[in-house]
């Protein structure tokens, strides 16, 4: 009954491409294993009930939230009219946009303390009605905002740019407004982009360190003070060495990849009905 | 009624200009025109989805060139339908009537009587993509008509359908516009199409309206390159095509009796293609079950092919090489016979 293909010789390039795809795998996979590995499972629990550890990682968690709800809100728009739209200098644009992907995240944390900080342009506003950015968990979540926003923007983009144009225009014509044709029709239709986008953006948010290192390493957060999840990992090592810094290591790539399967699964499964 | 006047829209390669239509209530208006030349744009600037440079559009007496295209009571049916995927047939047939905040029993009452009239109502609870493309096309109509449009904007509704639909619609299409009574505008390239269908066909070219009249006015007439070339690359007539068998028929046309390949009875055209007729000096024993006796009655020299026309009546034009042409040793008031495939006819 085995549908077996007749026996060929695979040829040299295949051969190749799958020993060095082996490799690349094993590069990527093993130090991960080895780390969430390494721990039994108690010592993990253990070490997630720290509170240190325990507020760090809500924290992480929690500014990631706020910085993707925060970019969904401004950045839709945004992605929406890249994609509809051709203008002068769009190109420009889009290369900006993606300018927070390229540079140094502790370049980037430096960059917005210039912006936001109490005492300069933007930060003076908001500190006149009482948020400040400096040590707070509103400078966790810009810091995770700036450095993670074009994984949102250029997905929730293609993923406009996949609806037909048409389609608004037949809902136009049925009697939609502007607004009703893109939350009945183009918004549904670039949902799962938009998804996508967003657990992308979150992932980067949350696992940010150098731009939050410079603008929020420390801060008050529901009556404690707590680092986020990487900069903890990052102290633990330097104060305390590889074997202390382990299981925090192991419980943050767990929720990190708990988290990604979980909310990729749903995206999954979205497709399929 | 639908009047345009001096309507003007830059298209990107070139401007669509002097635009001037009338288009009576009631009333199948074709545009006519071959691919690239601005037709969809047209119809998406008279529905206020193009932006136009200037000229007026007036519907049922309201100019509306301001109005954004929710407040122009259009309807609009693409030629890939654009159904919306994620809503199933009945949502998208409901779209426009939630819109308008319709009663749940009467939105329900509306697209139950629409697909009835499209015949689809088995496909209410269906999702779009597991849909064939003429069911597709029937939700977009019945999508675009449930919600009372003055005028209904078809782009090319029948270009990506196969033959066999495509002739299917085309009736589901008069019959429609017969039961409904709603003022169609329909772009086409098919020339097939636009005289089966239209009352009135309008002929764009090079950005222009280059002609409107009836299908036989542009027929005998045609003012563009485009439509003559047309005119001259077809043989058509008008016929009364009688009740047939398994899908074969005979059409009267005009004293002769034609042997065809289809389903339809009545008021019918026929278009034959020159080079699908044989011409010989003796009658042919073939399959081809048409074998007419005629006499050449032009002959006109195009390079490497030869245009014949023979004369029963009525005029037959036929394509032959300059080769066969000699062999043939064919001069005027020759008799000659003429062979073509019942299946070359084509009805509509």
């Amino acid at each position: 009954m085995t549908k077996a293909h007749v026996w060929r010789k695979p040829d040299g390039m295949s051969i190749v491409f799958v020993l060095l795809s082996v490799i690349i795998l094993v590069f990527i996979l093993a130090p991960l294993v080895k780390t969430v590995g390494s721990s039994s499972p108690g010592i993990l629990w253990n070490t997630l009930l720290e509170e240190e550890v325990y507020f760090s990682v809500l924290l992480t968690v929690y500014a990631a939230v706020i910085a993707t709800l925060v970019g969904l809100f401004l950045g839709v728009p945004l992605a929406y009219l890249l994609a509809r739209h051709e203008f002068w200098g769009k190109r420009l644009l889009e290369g900006l946009i993606d300018v927070p992907i390229v540079i140094p995240h502790s370049a980037a944390g430096v960059a917005l303390l210039f912006v936001f900080g109490s005492n300069f342009f933007a930060g003076g506003i908001f500190h006149t009605i009482g948020i400040s950015f400096f040590n707070s968990v509103a400078g966790v979540v810009i810091a995770m905002m700036f450095v993670s926003i074009p994984f949102l923007i250029d997905s929730a983009k293609e993923g406009f740019k996949a609806v037909d144009v048409r389609l608004e225009n037949v809902a136009r014509s049925l009697g939609a407004s502007p607004w009703s044709s893109f939350f009945r029709i183009s918004l549904p239709l670039a949902w799962r982009s938009i998804f996508a986008g967003s657990v992308m953006m979150w992932a980067r948010g949350a696992s940010e360190f150098g731009a939050v290192l410079i603008l929020a390493y420390y801060v008050p957060f529901f009556g404690h003070y707590a680092r986020v999840a990487p900069i903890l990992v990052a102290d633990r090592f330097a104060s305390f060495g590889l074997e202390y810094a382990q299981p925090v290591t192991a419980i943050v790539i767990s929720i990190s990849l708990i988290v990604f399967i979980v909310l990729r699964t749903i995206a999954y499964r979205g497709q399929k009905a | 009624m639908i009047v345009i006047k001096n309507l003007k829209v830059d298209v990107g390669d070139f401007l669509l200009q002097d635009i001037n239509l009338t288009i009576n209530s009631g009333e199948y208006f074709i545009i006519l025109g071959p691919t690239g030349a601005g037709k969809t744009i047209l119809l998406e600037a008279i529905a206020g989805l193009y932006p136009v440079l200037g000229g007026e559009v007036w519907i049922d007496g309201k100019e509306v060139i301001r109005l954004s295209p929710e407040k122009r009571r259009i309807g609009i049916v693409y030629q890939d339908y654009m159904l919306f995927s994620h809503l199933s047939v009945e949502e998208n047939i409901a779209f426009g009537l939630k819109l308008r905040k319709c009663h749940k029993g009467k939105v329900k009452e509306k697209v139950n009587d629409i697909a009835e009239v499209m015949g689809i109502t088995h496909l209410l609870h269906r999702k779009p993509q597991s849909l064939s493309g003429g069911e597709k096309q029937k939700v977009a109509l019945a999508r675009a008509l449930v919600v009372e449009p003055a005028v209904l904007l078809l782009d090319e509704p029948l270009s990506a359908l196969d033959p066999e639909t495509k002739e299917r619609m085309q009736s589901t299409l008069r019959d429609v516009h017969r039961r409904v009574g709603i003022t169609v505008i329909h772009v086409t390239h098919d020339f097939e199409e636009a005289i089966a269908l239209g009352h009135r066909v309008a002929v764009l070219n090079d950005g222009r309206v280059a002609q409107v009249g009836t299908p036989e006015e542009i027929l005998r007439k045609p003012a563009s390159e485009f439509v003559a070339h047309f005119a001259l690359s077809r043989n058509i007539f008008n016929g009364e095509a009688e009740e047939g068998e398994d899908g074969h028929a005979f059409v009267d046309i005009g004293g002769i009796k034609l042997a065809t390949v289809t389903e339809l009875t009545g008021k019918v055209r026929l278009s034959l293609r020159p080079e699908d007729i044989i011409i010989s000096k003796e009658p042919l024993h073939s399959t081809a079950r048409n074998c007419i006796q005629g006499v050449v009655s032009d002959i006109a020299h195009r390079g490497a092919v030869v245009y014949v026309t023979v004369t029963l009546p009525p005029e037959f034009i036929c394509l032959i090489t300059r080769q066969a042409f000699e062999e043939l040793e064919l001069r005027e008031e020759v008799s000659v016979w003429i062979t073509f495939k019942a299946s070359a006819v084509h009805v509509f």
